[in-house]
């Protein structure tokens, strides 16, 4: 039986096991729209802004590890969803992305709302189509999610002319796809994976670096199978919080420019380090001429392209993250590294994470870490990004695997509540908490109404200091104090949610913190913290841009007084 | 690292926008192309690219990742320490006055090129060859004015009975009917 363009789309979603899209419509996905309403088991999440769908749908596919499907029109509507294309290509999120586009007799004349956004998507998607055919959308369909969501996951996007939206074509969902020219490669070479075993069986002093793509293969028991049997500590990238467990013994928490003391110095003195699923990128590495230097680097990764790229490995291995930890796991022996450990717990000891606030005001770090220690084995710590995001990051403590949402790669500021939409949606039954700076929040705070019409019960908090906070903290630090457009004019969240119809409170004295922390949970629904903290309050340890590191900048001393 | 001319071969689908994908991703990776060549090859429905970057090995090796990345590319493959024939094609108009003729004819003939246009006041080179052998003629043609030239670029096929591209071609194609 012969279908629209538009059903043919539906029904190929449905196909694909979709059962939620964010978005909003307009005149090129009028059709869509049309046909979405017969299709009830397809939610419909309606946002206020298109880069919002395309950050929930990020929430949505880190939280499942399926593809979020986020839908816009064409013109204004497509480029809205731009950031979120880029944020997902950076963070390996998959993602299908579908666009309208004018109908096809007016492509490439300038026709209202129209643009180019297959050109404009080029750099920043793993792969995308302009559909010219109504007969091409069950196949294109296929061959998006199958790319969206293999190998190294990125955004898909499909770009649909409204003409080929009502064309009618046969429908047959195929159950292959032909793509020559993409062929992941999840298996090691087993001669290479013995190779690397014997590396790590005469590795004295190893260390792991667990990156996202620990989180994305969900090789979590596997990880934590290795670091055991070799008494390996793990470290992690940003974005491959969530792949130990926090309280495990050997986990060591973040390296990085915000990294925890010992996990850099772990870095900076192993004789071998295993990176696994992650770029290697500069906010984790710094000077790479110094990553490491008493290492060999062992590099697993499913995309080829990242081996060599910012570090040279000694050795590497192109290959899923489960997979490959699992062949080594076979060939690893057992090893005692009692002077290793307590060397890393010496640093761990010597080095712990203390408030940097000299005035009276509220620490963020203190309330960050007590939103952390509330977090059980159903809670999801979605974060912005800047120093409330370092902070969250340094003091994630959630036993859940996967349990950290936030943008890595891009630093999108915004991306917090929508993509904790995302994550709610898809976790209903879990605990969704938003940290959220006052900068970023102000990016897309207008999705609080959307949280309210698809009542979700996230729990937000915004740590308000009235700075962009980091460049504040770079502009401190490096800029001799010249702070230039920082400053910003912050509303009164608490009217601000009260005229959403959220309840909210503001908490600007530590004794406050744990009770308002403790109402927002127990409260069924949506709820609002706004903490005013002291703007003065840096990020540390931090890793001066361009330094190694190990060379560290440690909170001011006199911090550790006031901390208690 | 040493930088060098690189010459990599691609096959690459026949889809719209190919062409921008590849080149935008020499342009987003930071490195000039060259010179790039395409058109159909023995494959239906793939083209062969013959792209020539300048890069050091490592940087190179880096690109041509990320080029096999791409998912309209089918395979990739730096050949330049590959036993290869590599070939340019160029078209130079020379200005001819009567008494210049007889001269640019001798030098056409030595490089084994063929006049394929002559005109009241010019004549049309063809000549092909390495860039080496394009450069030497072109070097003596300058003397008498060369008005316009268009040179194809480099394209360049592995000596011997199957390329490695094919093979993987058809390692692809086995799995596809398997």
């Amino acid at each position: 039986m012969k279908k629209t363009g538009a059903q043919i789309l539906c029904e190929s979603l449905v196909r694909e096991g979709v059962d939620v899209i964010f978005g909003i419509s307009g005149g090129t996905v009028i059709p869509l729209y049309d046909a979405f309403s017969e299709y009830p088991q397809i939610r419909r999440v309606l946002v206020r802004h298109e880069q919002a769908a395309a950050h929930a749908a990020a929430g949505y596919a880190r939280a499942t590890h399926r593809a979020g499907v986020c839908v816009a029109t064409s013109g204004p509507g497509a480029t809205n969803l731009v950031t979120g294309i880029a944020d997902a290509y950076m963070d390996s999120t998959p993602m299908v992305v579908i666009t309208g586009q004018v109908a096809r007799q007016f492509i490439g004349k300038d026709a209202f709302q129209e643009c180019d956004i297959t050109g404009i998507t080029l750099p920043i998607i793993k792969h995308n189509y302009l559909v010219r055919e109504a007969k091409d959308i069950a196949r294109i369909v296929k061959e998006a999610f199958h790319i969206a969501q293999t190998g190294r996951p990125g955004p898909v996007l499909i770009d649909l002319p409204k003409d080929v939206q009502t064309e009618f074509a046969e429908f047959e969902y195929p159950d292959s796809v032909y793509l020559p020219g993409y062929r992941p490669v999840t298996e090691p070479d087993p001669a290479q994976v013995a190779n690397v075993a014997g590396l790590l069986n005469r590795a004295e002093r190893p260390v792991i670096i667990a990156g996202r793509g620990v989180n994305i293969s969900r090789a979590f028991e596997e990880l934590r199978e290795l670091a055991e049997t070799i008494q390996a500590p793990v470290v992690h990238t940003l974005l491959g919080l969530g792949s130990l467990p926090p309280q495990h013994h050997l986990d060591l928490g973040m390296l990085g420019m915000h990294g925890q003391t010992a996990a850099n110095l772990a870095v900076q003195n192993a004789d071998l380090v295993l990176a696994v699923g992650t770029r290697l990128g500069d906010r984790a590495t710094m000077r790479t001429g110094d990553f490491a230097p008493r290492a060999i680097v062992v590099h697993i990764d499913i995309d080829p392209a990242e081996l060599g790229k910012n570090v040279a490995p000694f050795a590497s291995l192109v290959g899923d993250a489960k997979v490959t930890l699992r062949r080594l796991n076979a060939l690893v022996a057992p090893a005692e590294r009692t002077e290793w450990l307590a060397q890393v717990r010496l640093w761990r000891a010597a080095n712990p994470l203390v408030p940097a606030t000299r005035s009276p005001r509220l620490s963020a770090r203190t309330v960050i870490r007590q939103v952390c220690r509330t977090a059980g084995h159903r809670t999801v710590m979605v974060t912005g990004v800047g120093q409330h995001q370092m902070f969250a990051a340094q003091e994630y403590a959630s036993p859940r695997l996967n349990g950290f949402i936030s943008s890595g790669g891009l630093g999108t500021m915004g991306f917090e509540l929508p993509a904790a939409l995302g994550a709610q949606i898809a976790c209903p039954d879990d605990d969704v908490w938003v940290v959220a700076g006052d900068g970023g929040f102000q990016m897309t705070m207008q999705e609080l109404s959307t949280a309210v019409q698809e009542r979700l019960p996230i729990k937000i908090a915004v740590i308000s200091n009235g700075y962009l906070g980091m460049v504040r903290q770079w502009q401190s630090l490096f800029q001799k104090g010249n702070y230039v457009d920082v400053a910003l004019h912050t509303p009164d969240f608490v009217k601000l949610a009260d005229a959403y119809g959220i309840p909210a409170v503001r908490v600007e004295r530590e004794e406050d913190v744990a009770s308002a922390i403790e109402r927002a949970r127990s409260h069924p629904g949506l709820f609002l913290i706004d903490f005013v903290v002291d703007p003065d309050e840096n990020v540390y340890p931090m890793v001066a841009p361009g330094e190694s590191l190990d060379c560290m900048l440690q909170a001011p001393a006199m911090a550790a007084t006031v901390a208690s | 690292m040493q930088q060098r001319l690189h010459t990599l071969v691609s096959l690459v689908q026949d889809e719209p926008g190919v062409l921008t994908r590849v080149a935008g991703l020499f342009r987003r990776r930071g490195f000039n192309i060259e010179s790039l060549s395409v058109g159909h090859c023995e494959l239906p429905g793939l083209s062969r690219m013959t792209i020539v970057v300048e890069g050091d090995d490592a940087s190179v090796d880096q690109v041509t990742k990320q080029l096999d990345k791409l998912i309209n590319v089918v395979s990739v493959t730096d050949i330049t320490r590959s036993d290869m024939v590599a070939r340019e094609l160029a078209l130079i108009k020379v200005a001819a006055r009567a008494d210049d003729r007889s001269e640019i004819m001798q030098i056409v003939d030595i490089f084994r090129a063929k006049i394929v246009d002559v005109a009241v006041d010019s004549l049309i080179v063809e000549v092909t060859g390495g860039e080496d052998k394009i450069d030497s003629l072109l070097r003596l043609l300058l003397p008498f004015g060369v008005t316009e030239m268009a040179r194809t670029g480099r394209t360049a096929l592995t000596r011997g009975s199957t390329s490695s591209i094919k093979a993987q071609v058809n390692e692809k194609e086995e799995l596809r009917d398997g």
